[in-house]
């Protein structure tokens, strides 16, 4: 037997610890991404469901100005965390809609009135049809559509305050 | 202190996470056609549940997977067939989306292996039995 071939084992060893290491210290990205960025947003009309607020529609995404398309619900705590983030983007002057997953109009009105309420319009989405069109795969997702109804950008999870920033830099370069 | 942070976490109820409104109609009931059933359930055994990534989505009681199996059915229903349907989810969310894997520049050691190795054997297999009709 060669000498050298007694090292084998101990080196595929080594190998196989290398690699579960690597996998232990960068654990992989388990974001499922939308493939639609970069692509035009699909047509959608949506009922309203908030009393005194409009439904949605994807017609309003291309009249020019960019927006932010919020997708949440009343029952999803992280986007009662996000709230005021939202809150702050419209007050930079972001205008903000939401796609309203299974939600009941007396939930989401109690949701509005607790953390504020940033939305122009607010689409009652019941069976998450219009989530699944947009390749979204959960709440709370926003997404950056320019005035051409195109997609800009997406946000997977909640909106913290030092996300801010980077979306209210691409709603200005999508202008 | 122990104790009572004990308390309040026996005592808190947990926050609700989920909706409450009723699952979609087709999320569980079958189609009425059992031909159509079957390719729905074929095609719904082959989609991933976005929601809890190792389910398919026939496999899975996550509120979104329901509604995924209600666009499937819905779409089966409505004559479309199950490529399509397939089609459309990956053209939303890539290839990720499905349990069958086209094959492509990332995906062909992933087909090509098994033949690789079935040739491999049937080399080691046959040098071996040469060495002992010696």
């Amino acid at each position: 037997m060669r000498r050298w071939l007694l090292w084998l084992p101990f080196v595929v060893f080594a190998a196989i610890v290398a690699v579960v290491a690597s996998g232990l210290f960068t654990p992989a990205d388990r974001t499922v991404r939308s493939a639609l960025v970069g692509k035009p947003l699909p047509d959608f009309v949506l009922p309203p469901i908030a009393p005194g607020k409009p439904g949605l529609s994807s017609a309003v995404f291309r009249q020019g100005q960019p927006r932010l398309l919020n997708i949440f619900a009343s029952w999803c705590i992280p986007c009662a965390a996000e709230a005021p983030q939202l809150l702050r983007l419209k007050a930079m002057g972001v205008p903000v809609d939401a796609v309203a997953i299974r939600d009941t109009a007396p939930a989401l009105t109690a949701f509005l009135r607790n953390n504020g309420d940033p939305y122009a319009a607010i689409g009652d989405d019941r069976q998450s049809a219009v989530q699944l069109a947009l390749g979204s795969s959960g709440v709370p997702e926003s997404f950056v559509i320019d005035g051409r109804g195109r997609i800009v950008l997406q946000h997977v999870g909640d909106i913290r305050a030092e996300d801010v920033a980077a979306i209210a830099a691409a709603v200005r370069d999508a202008r | 202190m122990r104790q009572l942070a004990l308390f309040a976490l026996l005592a808190a109820t947990p926050a609700l996470a989920d909706p409450s409104t009723p699952p979609a109609a087709l999320a569980y009931t079958q189609l009425r056609d059992p031909e159509q059933e079957a390719q729905a359930r074929a095609l719904m055994q082959t989609l991933r549940c976005v929601v809890c990534q190792g389910q398919s989505i026939a496999d899975s009681d996550a509120s979104m997977a329901g509604d995924m199996r209600a666009l499937v059915r819905s779409r089966i229903a409505a004559g479309e067939t199950p490529a399509t349907i397939r089609a459309w989810l990956i053209e939303r969310y890539g290839d990720y989306i499905s349990y069958d894997p086209p094959l492509g520049a990332a995906t062909w050691p992933l087909w090509l292996a098994p033949i690789g190795l079935l040739v491999l054997g049937a080399v080691i297999a046959r040098s071996s039995f040469r060495r002992r009709r010696r």
